[in-house]
C-alpha cells in the first residue's frame, strides 16, 4: 500500500516501454523518491558514465506520501548522474505532476538511453507512449505545456518540460512542471535534452491507498494541526514565502552579495518579501498577487507575482507574455539574481525569475554564475568584447536581464554563461572567483556568518546545496534548538542529524519546509501509517543515512573524494567585512574531522567497512 | 436551516485537499479524479477555483433525466443520484448548465456533490476556509460586510 508496487521502465534508444514490479525489499530500506531511486540508479549504471551519454539514467520518482492527503504529499524526485558536479543528482519539485505518475499507476520512471529523434513521453494510465515532439523542440517550457496539453486533449494533465537550455546542454537546465514548479538543481534538464526527450506528460484516474487509513487521517490531521498553529508554517511561510528570509539573513550578516565580496545587500530591503507586497506607483498594485500551495501542500509558500507595467523588461515587441500572473520570486532566487550580482530592481528580478521558469533554468547557479562574471568583468578579466557588449558591473539591471534571456536560449555570451562559474572562471584563469563546492554554486546563506552551511555545502552529496542540511533552521530560526550561528562547535552532530533526516524526508514524498514545524516524530507516524513495515522514527533516520551513504558511494565510485570536501577559497580566507560576523571566515577545518568521525568514515572521508555493514550497504 | 457551501477563491491555495477528502469519502481511496468537487487553476489570473454543485432548487439534471433516477431530498436541498435507477444516459451531464454533474467510467453511473450528508468532507479539509458550509439564507452577509466596511460615512463635514 501507498506504494504503487509498479515501475515504468522507457528504453528512449530503442521506443521499448515496459513495466515491472517495484523492489518491495529495497523499498524497505530505501523508502521511495530520493533513496529508492538512488538505489536503483546505482545497481543498474556505472557511475563513472558521462552524464550527457546514453548510459546515464533518469529516474522520476514518487514517494509512498505522493499523492495522498498528508500534507505536501505531491513531491517527485529526478534522480540521475549531474552534468554541473559529475555527482550524483537529485532534484526535487512540488507543483502537480508528481502526483499524476503515482494516480497513472507508477511510483517511478526510469529513462534510459537516447531516443533518436525528439520525443515527449504521455502517461495516462496505461496507455503510454512516445510521441513525436519535433515540432516543439526549440521551444520553451511555457509554450510546450500548453501544445501538449492542446495536442491530447486534456487541460487537466500535468507537464514536465525542459526548454531550449536543456536541448543545448546549458549544465544548469532543470525540468519545469506547471510552468513555475522545478526539479530545479545539478542539471536534471540537460540530461533530460541529451536524450532527446522534451517532456512529460501525465495524468491518471487509480485511487492511492494507504495501509492503515484510521491511523493515517490521525497522524496526517495531526500534522496539518502542528503545521498551522507553527509561526514559520502557519503565518511566516504563506503570508511572505521563503522571501520572508531576506532581511533577516542580511541583518545576520549571512547574505553573500556581489558573488561572495560583501556578506551584507544594501538593496536587501528592496527585493524583500515586504517589498514584494507594496503598492507600486504605476498600477496601485503589489508584486505578489497572491500565494498558492503546491498539491496537498497545507502550507502555499509560493509566490504568484506580477511585474510592474511600466518596468523596462515589459517594454517593445513581444513582452505580452510577461504581462501577467506567473511564478513569483523565492528567496533563494531573488537572493542569486539580486544580491549575488548586486541588483536591486525587483522587478527586474521577477523578470529574471520568469525567464528561468520558461527556459528551464536553474535560478540559483544562474544568477551565481553571473554573479561571477561580473566579479570577471570588474576585475578587468573579461570585457565588453568578450561579453558580446553586455556590460557586467555589478548592479547592472539590464546586463542581468539580457544575460538571462542569452542563456535561456543559450546563444551569444549566454552560452558561455551556460557552463556555470567554475568552468566560466576556470576558463579565464580565475577559478577562485567561481562559489561552487564539487562544481556547484552555494546558495543564499554565507558560512562565515552562518557557520554550519559551511559544513553542510562542504559535505553535501549533489554539490553545494542548502536543501541537504539546512542548519539555518537551528542558527537562525532556533528550530528545533537555537545554536548560535558564529561559532562551528556542535555543527558536525548538527548538520549528520539533518541530512539524515532531510535525506527520509526526501525519499517519502513530502517537502522538506514541512520541517519548520514537525519533527520526526510527527512524520514517522504518517509514514507509518501509509506504508507497511516499520517506519518508526529510529528506523526513518537510520533509512536517512543509509541513503546518505550510498549517495556518497556513489560519488566515490565516480571519482569524487573527500578532498573535493571544501570550499571556495573566498569563504575560508577572506573575513567577513560586516555585520555580526565581521572578522570571521568559514571554519570548515574545525568541524570536518568531527563530522567524519560523526559519519563513521575514514580521516579522509571514505565510509569504512564497519559503517558499511552496519547499513546494510 | 438549510446550508450550502460557500466557495470564496480568494482563499483557495490551489492544494487540492478538498479534492483529496472527497475522493476519499466517496470511493474510499486518494483519487482526486474521482472528486466531486474540482479546483481550476487560471495562471496567468493568479486565480484559483474551487467548483462543484450548487443544488439548484429547480436543477436542470433532475428535470432532464428520463429514469427518474434523481430526487430532491427537501430537508436539504441536495440532489441525489441514485445508482440503482441511473442508466449511465449522460443526458443530465449534457443538462446541467454548470458542468458539476459527471460521468465515471468505471461504474457507468454519474456522480455528483450530496454534500456528504450534511457534512461536506472538502469544507472540513479546506486549510484556508474558502470552502465553508454556512446558512443558505446567509451566504452573502460576509460579502455584504466587507462592504459595508467601505462605506465611508463618517465625519463628512459638508
Amino acid at each position: 500500500m501507498s506504494w504503487t508496487r509498479k515501475i515504468l521502465r522507457v528504453n528512449l534508444t530503442a521506443g521499448e516501454i515496459t513495466t515491472e514490479p517495484l523492489n518491495m525489499e529495497w523499498a524497505q530500506k530505501y523508502l521511495g523518491q530520493r533513496g529508492l531511486a538512488t538505489k536503483y540508479l546505482s545497481e543498474e549504471m556505472d557511475p563513472n558514465v558521462d552524464p550527457l551519454s546514453p548510459e546515464n539514467k533518469m529516474i522520476f520518482a514518487t514517494g509512498p506520501l505522493t499523492g495522498t492527503c498528508a500534507s505536501t504529499g505531491g513531491r517527485y524526485s529526478v534522480i540521475t548522474k549531474g552534468p554541473l558536479t559529475g555527482a550524483i543528482a537529485c532534484s526535487n519539485s512540488g507543483g502537480y505532476f508528481g502526483p499524476e505518475l503515482k494516480f497513472s499507476g507508477y511510483d517511478m520512471v526510469i529513462l534510459e538511453g537516447k531516443s533518436p529523434k525528439p520525443v515527449y513521453l504521455s502517461i495516462f494510465n496505461d496507455n503510454v507512449q512516445l510521441r513525436d515532439a519535433s515540432h516543439l523542440w526549440g521551444k520553451s517550457v511555457w509554450d510546450t505545456d500548453d501544445e501538449i496539453k492542446a495536442e491530447v486533449q486534456d487541460p487537466l494533465a500535468h507537464v514536465a518540460a525542459i526548454g531550449a537550455s536543456g536541448e543545448k546542454g546549458v549544465l544548469y537546465a532543470c525540468i519545469v512542471n506547471n510552468k513555475h514548479r522545478a526539479a530545479g538543481r545539478s542539471g536534471v534538464g540537460a540530461v533530460m535534452g541529451s536524450k532527446n526527450l522534451k517532456a512529460i506528460v501525465a495524468r491518471g484516474s487509480n485511487g492511492v491507498d494507504v495501509e492503515n487509513p484510521d491511523a493515517f487521517f490521525a497522524a496526517t490531521d495531526a500534522g496539518k494541526k502542528v503545521l498551522a498553529e507553527n509561526a514559520v508554517t502557519g503565518e511566516g511561510l504563506p503570508a511572505f514565502g521563503t522571501q520572508v528570509l531576506m532581511n533577516v539573513i542580511n541583518e545576520t550578516g549571512a547574505l553573500p552579495t556581489r558573488n561572495g565580496r560583501d556578506v551584507q545587500f544594501d538593496g536587501a530591503h528592496d527585493i524583500s518579501a515586504e517589498a514584494m507586497a507594496e503598492p507600486r506607483r504605476a498600477d496601485g498594485k503589489a508584486n505578489l498577487t497572491t500565494n498558492v500551495g503546491c498539491f496537498g501542500c497545507t502550507i502555499a509558500c509560493g509566490r504568484i507575482s506580477t511585474i510592474d507595467p511600466t518596468h523596462f523588461s515589459l517594454q517593445g515587441e513581444g513582452r505580452d507574455r510577461y504581462k501577467h500572473n506567473s511564478g513569483g520570486l523565492e528567496y533563494e532566487a531573488a537572493w542569486a539574481l539580486g544580491a549575488s550580482t548586486g541588483v536591486n530592481d525587483l522587478d527586474a528580478l521577477t523578470y529574471a525569475n520568469f525567464l528561468c521558469n520558461e527556459h528551464g533554468l536553474d535560478p540559483i547557479t544562474l544568477g551565481a554564475t553571473i554573479g561571477a562574471a561580473m566579479d570577471l568583468y570588474e576585475e578587468g578579466i573579461i570585457n565588453s568584447d568578450t561579453t558580446g557588449g553586455l556590460e557586467l558591473k555589478f548592479g547592472n539591471a539590464e546586463a542581468l536581464t539580457k544575460a538571462c534571456e542569452l542563456v535561456g536560449t543559450a546563444e551569444g555570451f549566454g552560452v558561455e554563461l551556460g557552463m556555470g562559474s567554475a568552468r566560466l572562471c576556470a576558463k579565464y584563469g580565475r577559478p577562485e572567483l567561481s562559489m561552487t563546492v564539487k562544481g556547484q554554486e552555494f546558495p543564499a546563506y554565507d558560512p562565515r556568518g552562518i557557520q554550519g552551511m559551511g559544513l553542510t555545502y562542504a559535505t553535501s552529496n549533489r554539490g553545494a546545496c542548502h536543501l541537504r542540511s539546512y542548519t539555518v533552521s537551528s542558527e537562525i530560526l532556533g528550530i528545533p534548538e537555537k545554536t548560535d550561528p558564529l561559532v562551528t562547535e556542535g555543527k558536525a552532530g548538527l548538520v549528520k542529524a539533518f541530512q539524515d533526516a532531510t535525506a527520509a524526508v526526501d525519499s517519502a514524498g513530502i517537502c522538506v519546509f514541512t520541517t519548520f514545524a514537525w519533527t520526526m516524530e510527527d512524520i514517522a507516524p504518517q509514514v507509518n501509517a501509509a506504508c507497511e513495515g516499520d517506519w518508526s522514527v529510529d528506523n526513518l533516520m537510520e533509512v536517512g543515512e543509509r541513503i546518505w551513504n550510498l549517495e556518497r558511494q556513489f560519488n566515490m565510485a565516480a571519482g569524487i573524494k573527500g578532498d573535493q570536501d571544501t570550499l571556495p577559497d573566498r569563504l575560508l580566507k577572506e573575513a567577513a567585512k560586516t555585520g555580526p560576523a565581521q572578522g570571521l571566515v568559514a571554519g570548515l577545518d574545525k568541524m570536518l574531522p568531527e563530522y567524519y568521525e560523526l559519519r563513521g568514515w575514514s580521516t579522509d572521508g571514505t565510509p569504512t567497512d564497519e559503517t558499511r555493514a552496519r547499513l546494510g550497504l | 436551516m438549510q446550508l450550502a457551501l460557500v466557495i470564496d477563491p480568494g482563499k483557495c491555495t490551489s492544494c487540492k485537499q478538498c479534492e483529496l477528502a472527497c475522493a476519499y469519502e466517496k470511493e474510499q481511496t486518494f483519487n482526486p479524479s474521482k472528486s466531486r468537487i474540482r479546483i481550476f487553476d487560471f495562471h496567468e489570473e493568479g486565480r484559483f477555483v474551487p467548483y462543484t454543485c450548487t443544488q439548484c432548487d429547480e436543477a436542470w439534471c433532475q428535470q432532464a433525466c428520463p429514469v427518474n433516477a434523481i430526487t430532491t431530498d427537501h430537508a436539504s436541498g441536495v440532489k441525489l443520484v441514485h445508482d440503482n435507477l441511473c442508466v449511465g444516459c449522460k443526458v443530465c451531464t449534457i443538462a446541467c448548465p454548470f458542468g458539476t454533474i459527471n460521468y465515471n467510467a468505471d461504474t457507468g453511473k454519474v456522480i455528483k456533490c450530496d454534500l456528504c450528508s450534511g457534512d461536506p468532507a472538502c469544507a472540513k479539509a479546506c486549510p484556508t476556509d474558502a470552502i465553508t458550509y454556512t446558512d443558505v439564507e446567509q451566504q452573502g452577509f460576509d460579502k455584504m460586510r466587507a462592504w459595508a466596511a467601505k462605506t465611508d460615512s463618517a465625519a463628512q463635514t459638508s
